[in-house]
């Protein structure tokens, strides 16, 4: 399942990585954040929305790097290069992410910021959206369902793929095999 | 056909940058469209979409207040309005009850529909839409050419200069930048704005769920940020379960984009907290304009069925050539035309309805599985029935309603023509054929048509099995050599083939102008003439005539509410084939043999439109050309109409012409000396067109090529 969705999520133009452990997935985004140059400065921040892969050590380990935002406002949301989030699920046949994007926050990241960190735990992956449709209550639907396939794009001028118009151009998933007692 | 309208084909046609975008585009969509649906059972999914569509079609009224109720329920706001009016006042209360100065919009046909923009900018409300191509639109002043790509008939140079404008500085054409310049301009707006407005591409009725998809990521951005937001649904939407967002969301993509999801997809079920601490202020509004009366009319609701994926544009030959803003009003091409019909009236159809040459691709490709062709026939009785047909029309099908005087007139032209013919050729033919194209040259009228020649076939005796055959006006006067070669094969393979001379004109040119009662009445002398003899079955070697047995005579009643002929047409239709069909069959039966191991050489195959696909016999004749010892080539878009048409190519030279020119070149480009088809009409154009264009490539139809590789 994991490699389906892998192939398909990059052919819609996502970066995928999978880590067994959350050290393992922690090291990679601390690295990513000094690759990027995050900083405390306009548009280059980094916006992390509530989740459970963020646990308050994890939390006091990366609040002493410079530029991080754990309380998002829409300033903050727009200020920065990375935005991170955790989802929900995935769709392996096309390659889509799936997240309750009912908190503010997690939208505000997903959107704004030129890069979009999603995190994943490889477990939750399904074969398509039937599967997940079936598997999911609709009776207690979130009010803001949010699907991901890769970054923003438009083919608007003369049919050619561009890459970010409104919302990130990247999009970097990563997928954790041992999320602990994380979902 | 309006003057004005006439005209503004013409700059279409001339449009060099159009017709060079749309049909790039048209090329790489067919390839685009069929790898993305590699892995998927097509069929099988739209059966599925025109199930769920149809079912929510019929109970309109009971989805929407399903839906309202349970939307309501998760704390949206949801108002039905009947009216444009009603939905643009409403939109425009709630900007003024929530002080809103700036709009930003996601795309949504529904407000172009009720031109909302203009309408909130004259109440001092800026208004900014959000997807690139309806912004490049906005700033230009214009209104969208396609569904899905908005601005499609736009170069990137053009976009540097509307761009440029805005800013007021001049920039250079590059794409990445240009979108660049979007980003910045647009990300104030959203955050400033006090309202989003979006359209719905799913209103789910079981949990009041809004879905929307988008690439860009404007239509999140519409929905999250303003305190307001305010959808525009139209109530073909709405689906009853939430499960039905499956094979919706596989379809829409691959059909509108050949992607497998749009980057992003949104569900919204109730308002969602925002970022100053409260909720969204959600209304939903549900949009009539005409849709329940579409639900309950027998024909169109059918189109109801349709998801805005736009690939009915996308494949057809018409709107590659001249594009939405001649195609089309606030809904282009082929979709356009029926949604056109209703939402603006039938009156405002007018024009653009005698664009469809009636081809069928558009109906292949729709997920939706709507018969796009016949419901713009549809739109075309109406028409006529409201208003009339053109009096010199009208005679025409007078005449082409009386049998005899119509035969009598062709046999006379057959003589009155002859000063002019050339070759087997005439530029000008009298009656309905006089105002011709130019780069096609027609046929003669044949000096013995076959209903006389086919008396002095001596046809062997005592033979058991009995085929009536069905000519057709243009194998009858034009080329009864054709009928000649189809006796000479089947009494090969022991059949006896009757022609019973009462049989006349299909009704084909009738209907495909609308003219439904002119068709009904050729419909009824056919059924009395071909039924009048014991036959096995009936054959014939003109797809639009065996189509016209086979489904129109029957559509044609019912359309028209009559049943007296209705069970003999069905008796017909139930033993009517194709030529290419039947002589198959009969070599699979080892009845008939063609001559072992010749090599012939080269051929390609030009699939006509009735044949493949309404009669969906494109392999038959394939197969027995390459059993006869013809190596196929095949052509580029080699089921591409060849711009005939029926009378299309007489009402709209300017139309057939090129379509006929791009035919030429495919069947010229594959090298071979001989291409054939199934249909007279098909070959009287691309004959007449080969002829014009000296290129020396034999014409023909399988019916002759066949009859000459017959066994000994």
């Amino acid at each position: 399942m994991y490699e389906l969705f892998k192939a398909r999520a990059e052919r819609a133009g996502a970066e995928v990585h999978r880590f067994t452990t959350k050290a393992e997935a922690e090291a990679y985004i601390v690295d990513l954040f000094q690759k990027e140059q995050v900083r405390d400065e306009t548009g280059h921040l980094v916006v992390w929305a509530d989740c459970p892969f963020l646990d308050e050590a994890l939390k006091e380990r990366v609040s002493t790097l410079p530029g991080m935002r754990f309380t998002v406002s829409r300033e903050d949301a727009n200020a920065a290069w990375i935005g991170i989030s955790q989802v929900d699920g995935a769709l392996a046949e096309i390659g889509t992410l799936v997240q309750d994007a009912t908190a503010i926050d997690k939208r505000l990241v997903s959107m704004l910021p030129e890069v979009h960190l999603a995190i994943l735990s490889t477990k939750t992956i399904v074969a398509d959206m039937p599967a997940w449709i079936a598997q999911t209550d609709t009776s207690t639907l979130g009010s803001y369902m949010s699907m991901i396939t890769g970054p923003s794009r438009t083919a608007d001028i003369e049919r050619v793929l561009t890459i970010g118009v409104h919302g990130p151009r990247r999009l970097v998933v990563c997928c954790v095999d041992e999320m602990g007692g994380v979902a | 056909m309006e003057k004005q309208f006439r005209e503004s084909i013409g700059t279409a046609l001339d449009d060099a940058k159009l017709s060079a975008a749309l049909g790039k585009f048209s090329v790489d969509y067919k390839v685009n469209r069929a790898k993305i649906y590699e892995d998927t059972d097509f069929e099988a999914l739209r059966s599925q979409i025109a199930a769920c569509k149809s079912y929510a079609a019929e109970h309109m009224e009971e989805l929407a207040a399903e839906f309202t109720k349970n939307a309501e329920a998760r704390g949206a706001k949801v108002f039905r309005a009947n009216s444009p009016e009603a939905v643009r006042e409403y939109i425009l209360q709630v900007a003024k009850d929530n002080g809103v100065k700036l709009i930003v919009k996601s795309k949504s046909m529904a407000t172009e529909e009720i031109h909302l923009n203009p309408f909130l900018e004259k109440e001092g409300i800026e208004v900014a839409e959000t997807d690139l191509g309806e912004w490049i639109i906005q700033l230009a002043g214009q209104r969208p050419s396609h569904m899905v790509m908005p601005a499609i008939h736009l170069t990137r140079e053009d976009v540097a200069d509307i761009f440029s404008k805005e800013v007021e500085e001049r920039l250079s054409s590059d794409i990445p930048r240009l979108v660049q310049l979007a980003r910045e301009k647009l990300r104030p707006k959203f955050l400033q704005a006090g309202m989003g407005i979006s359209g719905g591409n799913i209103a789910v009725a079981e949990t009041g769920t809004v879905v929307l998809v988008t690439n860009e990521g404007n239509a999140r951005l519409t929905t999250t940020l303003p305190k307001v937001h305010v959808a525009v649904i139209g109530l073909e939407k709405l689906v009853a379960k939430f499960a039905d967002v499956a094979p919706i969301l596989k379809a829409l993509p691959r059909s509108a984009t050949a992607q497998l999801l749009t980057s992003y997809v949104s569900m919204i079920t109730g308002p969602a907290p925002t970022d100053d601490g409260g909720v969204k202020d959600l209304h939903i509004v549900l949009m009539d304009n005409q849709r329940s009366a579409m639900a309950h009319d027998p024909m169109f609701k059918e189109a109801l069925q349709c998801i805005r994926c736009a690939s009915c544009l996308n494949v057809c030959p018409i709107f590659r050539l001249v594009g939405g803003h001649v195609f089309g009003k606030v809904y282009t091409g082929a979709i356009g035309t029926i949604l056109t019909a209703w939402y603006e009236g039938l009156q405002q159809s007018e024009d653009i309805q005698g664009l469809c040459i009636m081809c069928g691709a558009c109906k292949d490709v729709c997920p939706g599985k709507i018969d796009i062709p016949s419901l713009i026939m549809e739109v075309r009785r109406r028409l006529v029935q409201n208003e009339g047909v053109p009096l010199i029309q009208k005679s025409i099908y007078q005449v082409v309603n009386n049998r005899k005087l119509f035969h009598g007139m062709l046999r006379a032209a057959s003589v009155a023509g002859k000063p002019l013919s050339k070759g087997g050729f005439i530029r000008h033919l009298p009656l309905f054929l006089s105002d011709l194209t130019e780069g096609r040259s027609l046929p003669a009228i044949a000096a013995t048509p076959l209903r006389d020649s086919i008396k002095k076939i001596e046809q062997p005796k005592g033979l058991q099995e009995k085929a009536v055959f069905y000519a057709g006006c243009l194998i009858d006067f034009a080329y009864p050599e054709m009928g000649e070669a189809l006796v000479k094969i089947l009494n090969k393979a022991g059949v006896e083939v009757l022609f019973p001379e009462g049989q006349t004109c299909c009704g084909a040119p009738a209907r495909y102008s609308g003219v439904y009662e002119i068709a009904a009445k050729n419909s009824k002398d056919n059924i009395d003439a071909l039924l009048s003899v014991a036959a096995d079955y009936v054959v014939s070697a003109c797809p639009t005539c065996t189509v016209a047995l086979n489904e129109e005579f029957i559509a044609t009643f019912k359309s028209l509410g009559q049943t007296e002929h209705l069970a003999r047409a069905e008796q017909l239709a139930a033993k009517t084939m194709d030529f290419s069909t039947l002589v198959k069959k009969l070599v699979d039966e080892g009845r008939l043999s063609l001559k072992e191991g010749q090599q012939l050489g080269k051929i390609t195959y030009h699939d006509s439109c009735h044949l493949k696909r309404s009669l969906r016999a494109d392999q038959p004749p394939r197969e027995l050309l390459q059993k006869a010892g013809y190596e196929i080539s095949e052509m580029f878009e080699c089921d591409v109409c060849c711009g005939m048409g029926g009378s299309y190519s007489v009402k709209l030279p300017e139309m057939s012409a090129p379509i006929l020119q791009r035919k030429l070149k495919n069947i010229k480009d594959t090298g071979a000396p001989v291409v054939a088809m199934d249909c007279p009409g098909c070959v009287m154009q691309i004959r007449g067109g080969m002829h014009q264009d000296g290129a020396g490539v034999q014409v023909r139809h399988t019916v002759e090529l066949i009859a000459q590789q017959l066994a000994d």
